[in-house]
């Protein structure tokens, strides 16, 4: 029996990274709020390092309600689009050299999102965790988790409804 | 807070507000009117130019918030749960205006709804951007609260957040 040899570690890293790079690069918001991603095989956190535009109530001072929403909203997109991405990328259907704009699959549109507010955000780094809990051909239901220095103690959750975008046809 | 200058000063004292443009436009009696430009620093789809969600969402927690500043007796507030509904894209280039109302609030808690709509759909009223409804801490001053919420063994979140707070 022979096996097809294994591709080099530094070249599946690179791959994924890029898709990565290419999914999170091209949204300004995320930019303009500092969020960025780590990735562990598929599993993805999301970063919000604290900076002082991003308080909502400066006399506590505690994050803007608004931050933690567009931090948990973002975290959610990014999961559900890499998600799919990481789909076509493990089954060879996305060319990776083809990881720009014009290939990426569109991003899922947001239907609703019910934010919980557990407690209020410190002024510190912010992590969030999202888990695609459905998602069939037009919808999506994600939830995600927010916490800062613990783990355990979530600062704030909520649960959207995505709308999934038409595909492209494969060239 | 039903003095307009003093609400704005209070708006521009919130960095986020600050950093998102936000402009006070109305406020008093549990009712509020902010807007915001459009920036393609908020954009969230590249594809559109769609202004992100989350920047909507920011607005929206804002102009809540305000809200339930602006009712009687308020002092202080967080917010506890936001639902946003997305009802259609926000117009790249357009101001967003979010009204929102605080249509009751009982000691502890205030319960708000609002709109956002964007320069087409704010004339006559037409279809909004999107709308929310959320719940809100009302708190009476901090100390005032935090007493009060450990009094009615309430679900806490106010009282962690000014333990916190002070922590």
């Amino acid at each position: 029996m022979t096996r097809q040899k294994p591709e080099p570690v530094q070249v599946v890293k690179e791959r994924r990274d890029k898709a990565l790079r290419a999914l999170v690069g091209g949204i300004p918001y995320a930019h303009f709020l500092g969020i960025s991603f780590e990735r562990r095989g598929d599993e993805l956190t999301a970063l919000l390092p604290f900076d002082g535009k991003l308080i909502g109530n400066p006399f506590l001072p505690a994050l803007h309600g608004g931050v933690t929403s567009a931090f948990l909203e973002l975290t959610s997109i990014i999961e559900l689009s890499w998600s799919m991405l990481w789909e076509e990328m493990e089954t060879n259907k996305l060319d990776p050299r083809k990881l720009d704009a014009e290939h990426l699959p569109r991003l899922p549109k947001t239907i609703d999102f019910t934010v919980d507010y557990l407690r209020s955000g410190l002024p510190r780094d912010a992590y969030a965790r999202a888990r695609v809990n459905r998602s069939g051909r037009r919808y999506a239901s994600v939830h995600v988790e927010a916490w800062q220095d613990n783990r355990t103690r979530i600062f704030a959750q909520a649960t959207g409804h995505f709308l999934i975008p038409a595909r492209r046809k494969p060239e | 807070m039903t003095d307009k200058s003093l609400a704005q000063q209070f708006i521009q004292a919130i960095p986020h507000a600050r950093a998102l443009g936000m402009e006070l436009e109305e406020i008093g009696d549990g009712r509020a009117v902010i807007s915001m430009p459009w920036d393609a620093r908020l954009v969230g789809d590249p594809a559109t130019g769609v202004i992100s969600g989350g920047a909507v969402s920011a607005l929206m927690d804002t102009c809540c918030g305000a809200a339930v500043l602006s009712f009687p007796g308020a002092r202080g507030t967080a917010t506890l749960d936001l639902r946003i509904d997305y009802m259609r894209a926000a117009t790249p280039g357009q101001r967003l205006t979010a009204r929102a109302e605080c249509y009751h609030a009982s000691r502890s808690v205030a319960f708000v709804r609002a709109t956002a709509h964007d320069e087409d759909s704010a004339i006559d009223d037409g279809l909004p951007v999107a709308t929310v409804t959320a719940a809100f801490t009302m708190d009476g001053g901090m100390q005032a609260g935090k007493q009060r919420a450990l009094a009615e063994g309430s679900t806490g979140a106010s009282a962690e957040d000014d333990a916190e707070g002070t922590a």
